[in-house]
């Protein structure tokens, strides 16, 4: 494909309360195996884009881990790469990313070194699948300087933490607010952009110029009215991880027959980082029910509703229900889980109690000492 | 210049006929195991773990697997600037060509191979036996005794030296005699089929022994060396090892990784299994379905119930099937309300519904007692068994089968339908 990528994947959110304490959004683990951004890298891939720039800031160090070798998306090539930048202190800057569109700007230089003619800028929190070479089709054929990817949400939706989007009939945006408290539009925007590489470089050093920083309001929201700006709705699943609620709910769907089928059974494929480990170990007394549990995993005790991922133990007697086991967790014996989402590595005391209010979801950390080897 | 100071050449061209239909489209070192690897993923692991980086797997029998498998040597780091994996085929030569007649013959076709390396120790491995063993200590020990060969041995019991190449030595492990099975052994230390030798001391050995037919290590360069006078020292190990050249302890080794604390066990930190995973989703338990002591590899989906066995990855084991005291490979879809009891189906089976394996009286196999034995029934790879059929112990199905093959929707205990071309 005859574009680079970009993905925006510095953001930390409030919303994910203690979860955000140890990584991005971005590399929050997602349906056992993955990480939010493998969904976005796999995209870009599958669609043939080869030389990628994550940009990171935010507690990026879980990240920077999953993204240590570029090979797992298949971009380790003569001709592109993953480029992973962070903010770095030059003679020229010496700030953070102060926004989406200064963090863009930060690296001015990779556009600016590659010839591919479109950028496509995506945030790395997304978890859906899309072929953005049909993206820049419409694109094309829209003769629009910008495409913005945008959903239907449905009607009870909460849609605060979104940019709202009323289109025209041509589809052209002619109306897009950022985060209203009040929507006028079920539409919202997904965070996917395709722009010329060369539109992008002229309107990000303009924004730097008049001290503006974001993309979405300094850009698309600023110039809606004099560049032709379009919308291309994606109808399949999408979601993206904004706040606890949104990670429990998206992990859970995983549950669904419908879900696992659309992402892991049906053409392209999402990759991840491969881990080399054994394979999922059931002993007697162990019992799962409506649950997904990935590999290294050793299961003692009871198991339902829940998605447990990798490498974690979960010791005799304990009941597991309506939770999300993050990876290398040790659960000691005779332990009752409900409603809660275990932090990585954390380490439970065998006989503990932990159960999350109906509606409201419970984090643990539990930072023990583990006998190991 | 090139330089490596110890090499591995891996022998993975057999075919391992005990095997049955599991090695009758592929060699032996491509059969998959314990849920998620392959038998040559063990050596290979071991190689990369012990610090060796450049192997030379040799193939012969069915390589296509293992081609596939090994690629470019990316799962177990093994894709290098220098060394790395290199997989050798026999191949044509202006006169004299022929196919590796036997395990040193092998090696010695490939001497230019190893000789680009310029190591001062070559390393001979058999891709077909499950263990974890540092390569690196075996050759500390080799130095240590300023050696020329070292044999890996293992202390078996007395009454069972009888089935292996058996190493007499010295008190200071230097060996003194060897015996092939003898009828009463004066060691119980067998031959592991793993040598460290010095470079000089092969390539000499190989040469000078080039003209015996099916040269062989263990018959005719082990005996050679030590006509010559060569320092041969035993290198003895004691940690698990099995050579899973039959069914039945193809399946016994799988079902010892199932054990609360297995004696093999894959979940160490520090000597990791590596392997190429194509499947990484997790696997999905349905409301209904149940596990109890077994292992299950990535991507598979359970609506059954699932008792002591070892399931690959992307397997699908539908609702209301039993699935007892059996082997799974990847991606077998079995189909609803089957039963199966002691079976090992085989990569990519298609099962249909009301399905039973194994079931009935033990009778023995007529086509062939010595390998399709134990009650154990086995399907092979890529095979169909459609709706309603019922299939007795001991029993053999290859290739994609219809209701017409089997008569009143029954394969009785001992008998095989074969329909899949080259037979075995």
């Amino acid at each position: 494909m005859r574009a680079i990528g970009i993905i925006l994947a510095g953001g930390n959110n409030r919303r994910m309360r203690e979860l955000s304490h140890k990584r991005a959004v971005c590399a929050m683990p997602i349906a056992g195996s993955y990480r939010s951004i493998d969904f976005t890298l796999s995209n870009m891939s599958n669609s043939h884009i080869q030389k990628v720039a994550v940009l990171t800031q935010y507690n990026a160090s879980s990240l920077h881990e999953h993204l240590s070798s570029s090979k797992w998306w298949d971009f380790g090539r003569k001709q592109g790469g993953l480029y992973v930048y962070t903010p770095a202190v030059t003679a020229q800057n010496s700030n953070w990313y102060r926004g989406t569109a200064d963090a863009i700007y930060q690296n001015l230089d990779f556009l600016k070194s590659s010839h591919e003619p479109y950028v496509l800028v995506a945030s790395g929190d997304g978890v859906y699948k899309m072929d953005y070479g049909k993206m820049m089709e419409y694109h094309i054929e829209k003769k629009a300087d910008i495409t913005v990817v945008c959903r239907d949400m449905p009607p009870k939706a909460n849609l605060e933490r979104f940019g709202s989007i009323r289109m025209n009939e041509e589809s052209r945006i002619e109306e897009f607010e950022e985060k209203p408290l009040q929507a006028k539009s079920r539409v919202i925007s997904c965070g996917i952009y395709i722009l010329r590489r060369r539109q992008l470089i002229e309107m990000v050093e303009k924004c730097i110029e008049e001290d503006r920083y974001d993309f979405v309001r300094d850009i698309l929201i600023r110039y809606k009215d004099v560049k032709k700006i379009y919308g291309y709705k994606i109808r399949d699943y999408w979601r993206n991880i904004a706040s606890v609620e949104d990670y429990y709910s998206t992990n859970m769907d995983f549950l669904k027959p419908e879900v696992r089928g659309y992402f892991f059974k049906q053409y392209p494929d999402i990759y991840s980082k491969v881990d080399d480990l054994a394979p999922a170990k059931y002993n007697v007394g162990a019992s799962v029910r409506n649950s997904l549990i990935s590999s290294g995993c050793i299961v003692n005790g009871v198991v339902e509703n829940s998605v447990v991922f990798k490498k974690s133990y979960i010791g005799n007697n304990c009941v597991i229900k309506n939770s999300i086991i993050l990876n290398d967790v040790y659960i000691g014996d005779n332990t009752y889980i409900e409603n809660c989402i275990l932090e990585s590595h954390s380490t439970i005391r065998a006989n503990s109690r932990y159960v999350g209010e109906d509606g409201q979801v419970r984090i643990v950390v539990e930072r023990n000492e583990r006998y190991t080897m | 210049m090139v330089k490596k100071e110890m090499i591995a050449m891996l022998l993975a061209g057999g075919q391992g006929s005990r095997l049955g239909v599991l090695t009758a489209r592929m060699a032996k070192p491509a059969v998959a195991f314990g849920g998620k690897y392959r038998i040559i993923d063990f050596p290979l692991s071991n190689c990369i773990n012990s610090g060796i980086d450049t192997v030379g797997v040799l193939t012969q029998y069915r390589p296509l697997k293992l081609n596939a498998h090994i690629g470019i040597g990316i799962p177990w780091d093994l894709d290098r600037n220098i060394g790395g994996v290199s997989v050798l085929p026999p191949y044509e030569r202006s006169v004299n060509s022929e196919w590796y007649t036997g395990t040193a013959n092998a090696i010695y076709q490939n001497l230019e191979y190893m000789e680009s390396y310029h190591p001062d120790y070559v390393l001979i491995l058999s891709g077909d036996h499950i263990y974890k063993m540092d390569y690196e200590l075996m050759l500390d020990f080799h130095k240590a005794n300023n050696a020329d060969v070292t044999i890996a041995v293992m202390p078996v019991p007395m009454e069972e030296a009888g089935r292996f190449g058996i190493m007499i030595t010295d008190e200071k492990r230097r060996i003194t005699d060897f015996e092939e099975k003898p009828k009463t052994p004066r060691s119980n230390l067998a031959s592991m089929g793993i040598y460290i030798f010095n470079w000089k001391t092969l390539k000499k050995a190989l040469v000078d022994m080039a003209g015996q037919p099916a040269l062989d290590f263990g018959k005719h360069v082990i005996p050679y060396c030590h006509r010559k006078g060569a320092f041969l020292y035993a290198y003895e190990f004691n940690g698990y090892w099995k050579d899973v050249g039959t069914l039945h302890s193809y399946w016994e080794a799988n079902m010892e990784l199932i054990n609360i604390v297995p004696e093999f066990n894959l979940y160490e930190e520090y000597w990791k299994i590596y392997t190429k995973s194509e499947i990484q989703p997790p696997q999905y338990f349905s409301p209904d379905s149940v596990v109890e002591t077994s292992i299950i590899g990535e991507g598979t989906d359970i609506y059954g119930k699932v008792y002591h066995s070892v399931i690959g990855c992307g397997v699908t084991i539908g609702k209301g099937t039993v699935v007892r005291d059996s082997i799974i490979m990847n991606q077998t879809q079995i189909g609803n309300c089957c039963e199966l009891s002691k079976a090992i189906v085989d990569e990519e089976v298609r099962i249909g519904d009301h399905v039973r394996l194994g079931v009935g009286e033990a009778a023995e196999n007529e086509m062939a007692p010595h390998i399709y034995n134990h009650d154990i029934v086995t399907i092979g790879e890529r095979s169909v068994v459609p709706n309603g059929i019922t299939v007795g112990k001991n029993a053999v199905i290859f290739g994609i089968t219809t209701g017409l093959d089997y008569e009143n929707s029954c394969l009785p205990s001992g008998k095989s339908l074969i329909k899949a071309g080259e037979q075995l």
